[in-house]
């Protein structure tokens, strides 16, 4: 792909990030900030790419080491994101039985 | 591009997918504008990545399976874990981990890509090669800084500003010394000690990374993460460029976006430039007035502070991070259910700044099943001020010092700040009178409106609600 193609996406890209997340209300902001934090993980297919031709070790020590970075930046986030947002989805439904647990543990059993 | 060449990815059906995978991305996001929609929206973008992964895992020549599912297996068992168990109060620095890890598997990424074009022979196009370098050192100051940024949050690493002499003179140096080594490299990257260079490279942008968030104060690493955020992205979009993988660039660029945009908020918030953030070692400010403490408060317990509540006909409830330590955003609902089968009305004040990322808070209280209608912004509840019989201010310090508006001298001078010293009466639920995040005396505590009821915050909130109920 030409250089110049790739900047026009990128600076396309830029001027909509800014339009849509403008939008999101402070409310949102720390999901906001997760979600977009598990998207960045999509880096991870250059590490599926590094691995999956290359056949000399460091390379794929390296490689396999970013593939697990990788994931576990979109597998948590996503997932954190999710449970975060199941909050304000719950809303709605008024005085169900409270499903809560302990304050001091650890899971809040989501 | 050379090792992306070989795979041929730009057939018609690859590009289709990837198109498909960023336009979920963005009609994500773009869902996460409600409450509502947000989880929906969460899900969707989250199908783009799985259609973006898998698109990719069927490209032709893939092999090194088994590599390639330990990477994604081990990397899946960590993500799921961290995220089930860890608590609504700790979700920066979790944000921060996995940004930091992010970030790191740019680097990686980069760096094997540049092994990679070297050992082939052939001389890397600069168009290539200069993406590879920038998603490098970026990527690797993202690793790092979020890490010591998880540090402080975390309270592995004191949260004070850490600071030496010409701190700055050496992070100057150090990025000077790594642009200069990226030009030699530019020039020269084919013949051997090239690698070695590129490593000097990695291991440089590794300690700028720690040293460039050290000297930052804890209060402020909310600011730090948005802003790696926005690097990580913009390195993995660079990434993109140097692979020519459009999902890459545009992903990378949407990240990019909105952590500018939420630094660019958090810094208005405190009334603070980005600069000033970052380089001036808040924190590390003198507290002003230590006579201060000699001045009188007014001290009262649950049962006046209940009877103040429970007459008053509306209620504003500030909560701070200190309301979300002590766990005590359920009391706090509770509290107002109490005040609510009484008629009172009550809304709670969302400083932007409250708890420790910009909708912290509403994360919290969602979480103790408050409806999302009752929390009010800071520009919303302020005009509200003057007519509220009673504010509660339940862990928050600095984000209700009036001293923001009436103390040029003060530290946080201008900050916005929720104006409860307008309200009728003020009840300020604290531990003590210590100062808060910032480190300056509350002038709020000595006013002559304002009660304290010096407790834990979920004790003080549940023993005010038991004696609302046996009014």
């Amino acid at each position: 792909m030409p250089l110049i193609t790739e900047i026009t996406i990128f600076v396309l890209a830029a001027f909509v990030g800014f339009e849509v997340i403008s939008k999101v209300p402070t409310t949102l902001h720390t999901p906001l900030m997760s979600q977009t934090n598990a998207i960045h993980g999509i880096v991870l297919l250059g590490g599926l790419i590094v691995v999956g031709l290359s056949d000399f070790w460091l390379d794929n020590l390296i490689g396999t080491i970013a593939i697990a970075f990788g994931t576990i930046n979109i597998v948590g986030g996503f997932m954190v994101t999710d449970r975060m947002l199941g909050m304000f989805v719950r809303k709605p439904r008024k005085e169900e039985p409270p499903e809560q647990p302990s304050d001091d543990s650890d899971s809040n059993g989501e | 591009m050379t090792l992306v060449a070989a795979l041929d990815p730009q057939s018609a059906s690859v590009q289709a997918c990837y198109i498909v995978a960023f336009s979920l991305f963005i009609f994500g996001i773009r869902r996460g504008t409600h409450p509502t929609t947000a989880k929906q929206g969460n899900l969707i973008a989250a199908a783009g990545m799985v259609i973006a992964i898998a698109t990719t895992l069927a490209l032709k020549g893939i092999g090194n399976w088994g590599l390639i599912a330990i990477g994604l297996v081990g990397g899946a068992i960590v993500g799921v874990v961290a995220s089930r168990r860890v608590q609504m109060t700790a979700m920066p620095q979790m944000v921060a981990l996995y940004n930091g890890v992010g970030g790191g598997a740019v680097a990686l990424i980069a760096w094997a890509e540049f092994r990679h074009d070297i050992s082939i022979g052939e001389a890397i196009p600069l168009d290539t090669f200069v993406p590879i370098l920038f998603s490098m050192v970026i990527g690797s100051v993202s690793f790092w800084g979020s890490n010591i940024a998880f540090g402080k949050l975390q309270g592995l690493i004191p949260g004070q500003p850490w600071k030496v002499p010409g701190q700055q003179v050496i992070n100057a140096v150090l990025l000077v010394g790594i642009v200069a080594a990226c030009i030699v490299l530019g020039i020269d990257h084919d013949s051997g000690p090239s690698q070695g260079l590129f490593i000097a490279v990695l291991i440089a942008a590794a300690l700028l990374g720690n040293l460039f968030v050290l000297p930052i104060g804890g209060a402020d690493m909310p600011v730090v993460i948005s802003l790696l955020n926005a690097f990580t992205g913009l390195s993995a979009a660079a990434a993109g460029i140097a692979l020519d993988n459009v999902a890459l660039i545009v992903a990378g660029t949407l990240v990019g976006s909105s952590g500018t945009i939420l630094t660019l908020a958090m810094a208005t918030a405190m009334n603070r430039s980005v600069p000033n953030i970052l380089f001036a070692g808040f924190g590390a400010l003198p507290t002003g007035g230590a006579a201060t403490a000699e001045r009188p408060v007014t001290s009262i317990g649950a049962q006046d502070a209940a009877i103040k509540l429970a007459y008053a006909d509306s209620v504003v409830i500030v909560p701070g991070y200190g309301m979300a330590v002590a766990q005590a955003q359920h009391a706090v609902k509770e509290m107002a259910n109490e005040l609510e089968k009484r008629g009172v009305d009550v809304a709670y004040a969302i400083h932007p700044v409250a708890g420790r990322m910009p909708g912290h808070m509403n994360v919290l209280l969602a979480e103790a099943d408050v409806p999302y209608e009752e929390l009010k912004e800071m520009d919303d509840i302020n005009p509200e001020m003057p007519h509220t019989d009673v504010a509660v201010v339940i862990g928050a310090n600095d984000v209700t010092n009036p001293a923001a508006k009436d103390d040029p001298d003060s530290p946080i001078a201008g900050m916005p700040i929720i104006e409860v010293d307008e309200a009728h009466e003020v009840i300020v639920i604290k531990r003590s009178l210590s100062p808060g995040f910032a480190g300056i005396d509350n002038a709020l505590f000595y006013h002559e409106k304002t009660s304290m009821l010096f407790s834990d915050a979920k004790q003080a909130a549940s023993d005010i609600a038991a004696e609302i109920e046996n009014l």
